[in-house]
């Protein structure tokens, strides 16, 4: 008998075979894009119009819904392309290396849009529009491992190989991870230490702290829609021939 | 507040604006693309699948 009940362990192999887990996104996705736009809503009302002006930086922090934001999901994104590389290569599991390379762009645009509004945030603040220290180099970097993750995939003809060899990229780029977090505090940098995981005191007042939570959570949902998205392309692409392709096509015309 | 002082951003617009356009344009196009790509895709296959029925 199994540990796990039964309605659960069908849910996975469920969703572990392609048709299934294809139906499974459709039905999910516009659930979780009305729970992306709320929250996005709220988040924006909030940080741009309820939120007071910053006594210091003036209305310039405002960036910090968008910044902080992507640049949690550059490296939330990492880790979990790193999980799903480890579970792909341990089990051979389709969905994991499915998951994984869907990830794989939606991470490298976080990345770049935490690149660019810290370089545009820098300029008012700091004077500069990028330094190389230890916090946007290391980010930089993880830019460079999303962007060979995706064009290491492309370059292999074989699918099933270029999925292994794109999850043992992921798994050894994963060093970075700590790098990026630590780095403020490892090395002297111009970039601010950590505002909100200082659980103890957040030097960050409630009125400017619940946007800036509410935006997160909504890059949360984006995530999940556009890693669906992606994944469904990912599964056609994959599986142009087979007979449940076929019964979709005809189900649609 | 007046529309005009929430477009001007305490003199930051230049900064801020930017900043959020990049993100929509980013977090839009990933989306977007893979739908467009699926669509166009789905179409190949089924004009495959004509033609091989003939």
């Amino acid at each position: 008998m199994s540990v796990i009940p039964a309605p659960i362990s069908r849910f996975f192999h469920r969703s572990a075979s392609s048709p299934h887990f294809y139906a499974l996104a459709d039905r999910f996705i516009p659930w979780l894009t009305a729970i992306f736009l709320l929250l996005l809503a709220a988040g924006l009302y909030g940080g741009l119009y309820l939120a007071p002006t910053d006594y210091q930086q003036g209305d310039s922090y405002r960036i910090i819904y968008i910044h902080v934001p992507a640049a949690w999901m550059s490296l939330f994104i990492y880790v979990l392309m790193a999980i799903m590389g480890a579970i792909a290569l341990v089990w051979h599991m389709k969905m994991a290396e499915v998951m994984l390379i869907a990830s794989a762009p939606i991470g490298a645009g976080f990345t770049f849009i935490a690149l660019v509004t810290g370089s545009l945030w820098g300029k008012p603040m700091w004077g500069t529009w990028w330094v190389w220290d230890a916090r946007l180099t290391s980010e930089l970097i993880l830019l460079f491992l999303y962007l060979g993750v995706i064009s290491l995939y492309g370059a292999i003809e074989d699918k099933r190989a270029a999925a292994r060899a794109v999850s043992i990229l992921a798994l050894v780029g994963v060093v970075n991870i700590p790098i990026i977090h630590y780095s403020v505090q490892w090395w002297n940098t111009l970039h601010q230490g950590p505002t909100v995981s200082k659980m103890d005191k957040p030097s960050i007042h409630v009125t400017m702290l619940v946007p800036l939570l509410l935006m997160a959570l909504a890059f949360k949902f984006y995530y999940l829609v556009a890693a669906l998205q992606a994944a469904k392309l990912e599964l056609l692409k994959r599986e142009a021939s087979s007979q449940w392709v076929k019964t979709l096509l005809e189900k649609q015309a | 507040m007046s529309l005009e002082s929430f477009l001007y951003m305490g003199g930051y617009a230049v900064y801020v604006w930017p900043a959020y356009g990049v993100t929509a344009l980013v977090l839009a196009i990933n989306v977007i693309l893979p739908i467009l790509q699926r669509k166009q895709l789905l179409r190949q296959i089924s004009l495959r699948e004509k033609r091989e029925k003939r």
